[in-house]
C-alpha cells in the first residue's frame, strides 16, 4: 500500500489499534465554519477525514446527513467550493488522509476527468462513491486511477459470498463495510454480526477493513474497534454540527474536537484489555 | 456490424439503453435488484406467469381498454381523424393498474410479504393500495407532503384500501423526495420488501418490467386500429412524466412508420424554469438508480421540477425515453400548465371526458398538432387517467370556489 492511506493503516497496524475515520458533510453549517471543522477533526485525534460532497437527494442517508446536505447547499456549497477546502485541509495537515464520500451526479456534472483531476490536486487520497456500484464504475474507474486516487467500495450486509469478489474488484485503499442495511445513522448491528462480517472480508482481502452505519457512541466505536481496522462516525457528528449551529454555538469547532476526542479515546484503547 | 433492425431490443444486459439506464444504487440494494431481475427473467419465461397477469388485467383491471373515435373533438379541430385510446377507463382510474398487477403478482412469486411504493398525484398509489388490498398484503405509500396537499381524495383512498400514506418532508415534498424515502425503507426492509416502482425509471430491470406490464397499452391500441381501420395510425400521443404510459404506447409502434410523439409539462414555461421538461431542458445525470435526462444546476444538484399536474413533477424521465430522444425515434414536445387546463375543457365539452391532467397536457399537444394534419391522417392519443381526482386542482387554477371547506 502506499500513500497516506496504506501509511495511516501501516501506522495503525503498529501501534496495534483501530483507527477512527469521521464523517462531515462538505461545507457543513457554513463555507466559513468548515473549514475549523475539519481541524477539530484531526485535534480531536481522527485518523482519517471523510468529507460529504453535498447533494440535493441522498437517497441512502438518514435524517442527519439529509439535513446536513441541505444546510451545505443552504449556504452555497458547491463541489468546486469543495475541493478548495480539500486543498487548504491538505496544506494544513499534509499526512491526514482525506476521503471524499458522495454520490455520481455532482462528479458527473464537474466530468469524470476533471473531478479526478482536480481532487488529486487537492490532496484528496480516496473516494466513495454512495451509487456507483462496480456495475456502474467504468466512467469514473479509469479516472481515479490515473489521478492516483483510491476507489473505496462498500461492502453490505447483502454482499454475500457470490458477490464479494465482484465488490473487491478494484477496490483500493480500504473496504468500507456497513454494518447495517439501512440508511447512515440509524440502527446499530450487534457485536457478534460485525466480528463475523469482518472475519468474513478479512478472508476476502488484505485491504484494511473500516465499519461503519450506526456507530454513535464511543462505548459503540470501542467494540467495533475490537474487531475492524477502523470505525467510521457520521451521522452522531453531523447532529451534533447541526444541533450546536441551531443553538448558535460559541464554539462549534471546540465541541466537535471535544465529542471527537471521546470517540478517539474510546478507539485507541478498545483493544488494551485483550492486547497480547 | 450489423445494422440496428429494431429499436425494442433493449435495455442490454446491463441494464443500459445506448448510454442511459444502469444500476446505480447503493451496494445493499445491489443483490435486491439483482434478485429481482432474475425472478423476472424466469416469469417471462413461464406461461403460467403470463396467463395471470393476462387474467387479472381482463378480469379485474377490465382490459382491454375501448379504442375511441373521438368524433366532436375530431370535427371540432378539423384535421386529423384522433383516436383516444381509454385508459381512464381501467380500475382504479388510470394506466397505473397495468403495472401494479404485474409487479405484484413478480412479488408473490418472490416471496415477498411487504409492498412498498412511491406515489405522486397517488394514481400509482391507489392502483399499488389496491392490489395490496387484493392480495392480501401490506402496504406503505410514500408521498410527498406537498402532493398529498393537492391530492387530498388519493390520500383518502389509499387509505380505505388499508394502505399506510407516510408523508415525505424532505426536500420539494413531490414525487423525486418520495422516490428517495421509498429506496431508504427498501435499504432498510431487504428480506420482506418488494417496491413497486410506478414509472418506466429507476434502478435496472424496473424501466424495462414497467414498459413491458404496460406495453399491453400499445399492444391492444395497435390491433384495435388495425381491425378497426385497417391501417396503423399516422402518429401516437401521450404524456411523459417518468414516462410509463408513453412507453406502454409507443412500444409496439418502435418499428412501425408512425410518428411517436411525448408531451412534457413545461409548467409556466419553460423559460420561467419552473417546469417538469427534463427531456426538453435537462442535461444527462445519474438520479434514482438510472442515467438519464435531469432537471439539474450546474454543479449536479437537482432542480425542482413543476407542473400543474402532481403526475408529471418529477425532474427526471425513464432511460428508454432519454434513448429514444438521442437516437430520435421519438420527438418530445411540452405544453404549459395554462394549455393543458385549456385542453382539459375542451375534452370535457367536446366528448364528455374529464381527462387526468397529464393527459390533458398530450390533448393540448394533439388539439395543436391535428389541424395541422390531413383529413385522412389518424392520430392516436393515450387518455391515460380520468380528471376526478383533479378537480380541485382545476377548479382552483380557474378561480373556482368548490364547496364551504375549501
Amino acid at each position: 500500500m502506499t500513500g497516506r492511506l496504506g501509511a495511516t493503516f501501516q501506522r495503525l497496524r503498529q501501534e496495534g489499534r483501530a483507527g477512527l475515520v469521521t464523517f462531515v458533510c462538505g461545507g457543513d453549517p457554513s463555507p466559513d465554519l468548515a473549514p475549523a471543522i475539519l481541524d477539530a477533526l484531526v485535534e480531536g485525534g481522527a485518523d482519517i477525514v471523510e468529507l460529504g460532497i453535498p447533494f440535493t437527494d441522498p437517497m441512502a442517508d438518514g435524517p442527519a446527513i439529509q439535513a446536513g446536505n441541505l444546510r451545505a447547499l443552504g449556504a452555497g456549497v458547491s463541489l468546486a467550493r469543495l475541493l478548495e477546502d480539500a486543498a487548504a485541509f491538505r496544506a494544513r495537515h499534509p499526512d491526514v488522509p482525506l476521503v471524499l464520500m458522495g454520490y455520481l451526479n455532482p462528479l458527473l456534472a464537474m466530468g469524470a476527468g476533471a473531478f479526478a483531476a482536480r481532487a488529486a490536486a487537492a490532496g484528496v487520497d480516496g473516494a466513495i462513491l454512495v451509487d456507483m456500484p462496480p456495475e456502474e464504475s467504468a466512467e469514473l474507474l479509469p479516472h481515479l486511477r490515473a489521478a492516483g486516487i483510491h476507489l473505496i467500495r462498500l461492502a453490505t450486509p447483502t454482499t454475500d459470498a457470490a458477490r464479494l469478489p465482484r465488490v473487491l474488484e478494484g477496490a483500493s485503499g480500504f473496504l468500507y463495510h456497513v454494518a447495517v442495511a439501512g440508511v447512515t445513522g440509524a440502527n446499530s448491528a450487534a457485536d457478534a454480526e460485525i466480528a463475523a462480517a469482518v472475519q468474513r472480508l478479512r478472508a476476502a482481502t488484505d485491504l484494511p477493513v473500516a465499519v461503519g452505519f450506526g456507530v454513535r457512541t464511543p462505548e459503540q466505536a470501542a467494540a467495533v474497534a475490537r474487531h475492524a481496522d477502523a470505525v467510521v462516525v457520521g451521522s452522531a457528528i453531523v447532529d451534533l454540527v447541526g444541533a450546536a449551529h441551531a443553538r448558535q454555538a460559541n464554539d462549534l469547532p471546540g465541541e466537535v474536537a471535544q465529542f471527537v476526542a471521546g470517540l478517539a479515546g474510546a478507539v485507541r484503547h478498545a483493544r488494551v484489555p485483550v492486547a497480547a | 456490424m450489423d445494422k440496428v433492425n429494431t429499436y425494442r431490443g433493449g435495455p442490454d444486459e446491463g441494464g443500459h439503453f445506448g448510454i442511459f439506464g444502469g444500476r446505480f444504487v447503493a451496494e445493499t440494494l445491489m443483490p435486491l435488484i439483482l434478485e429481482v431481475e432474475r425472478a423476472y427473467t424466469e416469469a417471462q419465461s413461464d406461461a403460467r406467469f403470463e396467463a395471470e397477469f393476462a387474467y387479472y388485467l381482463k378480469h379485474y383491471a377490465g382490459r382491454p381498454s375501448p379504442l375511441y373515435f373521438a368524433e366532436r373533438l375530431t370535427a371540432g379541430l378539423g384535421g386529423a381523424r384522433i383516436f383516444l385510446k381509454r385508459d381512464e377507463l381501467n380500475h382504479t382510474g388510470a394506466h397505473k393498474i397495468n403495472n401494479c398487477v404485474g409487479q405484484i403478482l413478480l412479488a408473490r412469486r418472490m416471496g415477498k410479504t411487504r409492498i412498498i411504493a412511491e406515489t405522486g398525484a397517488g394514481q400509482h398509489g391507489v392502483a399499488t393500495a389496491t392490489v395490496a388490498a387484493r392480495f392480501g398484503l401490506p402496504c406503505t405509500i410514500y408521498m410527498g407532503a406537498r402532493d398529498m396537499e393537492r391530492q387530498a381524495p388519493n390520500v383518502f383512498r389509499m387509505k380505505l384500501l388499508g394502505a399506510e400514506v407516510r408523508p415525505v418532508t424532505s426536500g420539494s415534498q413531490t414525487l423525486k423526495d418520495a422516490m428517495n424515502e421509498a429506496l431508504r425503507d427498501w435499504v432498510t426492509n431487504v428480506a420482506d420488501t418488494f417496491y413497486i416502482i410506478g414509472t418506466a425509471a429507476g434502478p435496472h430491470p424496473y424501466p424495462a418490467l414497467v414498459r413491458d406490464f404496460q406495453s399491453v397499452i400499445g399492444e391492444e391500441a395497435r390491433a384495435q386500429l388495425l381491425a378497426r381501420e385497417g391501417r396503423l395510425p399516422d402518429m401516437c400521443v401521450a404524456a411523459v412524466g417518468g414516462g410509463s404510459n408513453a412507453i406502454g404506447l409507443f412500444h409496439p409502434f418502435l418499428d412501425d412508420p408512425v410518428e411517436l410523439v411525448g408531451v412534457e409539462a413545461a409548467g409556466h414555461g419553460i423559460e420561467t424554469g419552473a417546469h417538469a421538461a427534463s427531456l426538453t431542458a435537462g442535461r444527462p445525470g445519474v438520479l434514482h438508480g438510472n442515467k438519464t435526462f435531469l432537471l439539474q444546476d450546474e454543479d449536479g444538484q437537482i432542480r425542482d421540477a413543476h407542473s400543474i399536474s402532481a403526475g408529471l413533477d418529477y425532474p427526471g424521465i425513464g432511460p428508454e425515453h432519454a434513448w429514444l430522444k438521442a437516437i430520435g425515434r421519438v420527438r418530445y414536445e411540452s405544453v404549459t400548465d395554462r394549455e393543458a387546463l385549456d385542453a382539459f375543457r375542451l375534452l370535457a365539452t367536446t366528448e364528455g371526458i374529464l381527462p387526468a391532467l397529464e393527459p390533458a397536457h398530450a390533448l393540448a399537444f394533439v388539439a395543436r398538432a391535428a389541424p395541422a394534419m390531413g383529413r385522412d391522417h389518424i392520430l392516436l392519443m393515450n387518455l391515460c387517467g380520468r380528471g376526478d381526482k383533479d378537480i380541485f386542482t382545476v377548479a382552483e387554477a380557474l378561480g373556482e370556489q368548490l364547496g364551504a371547506g375549501r
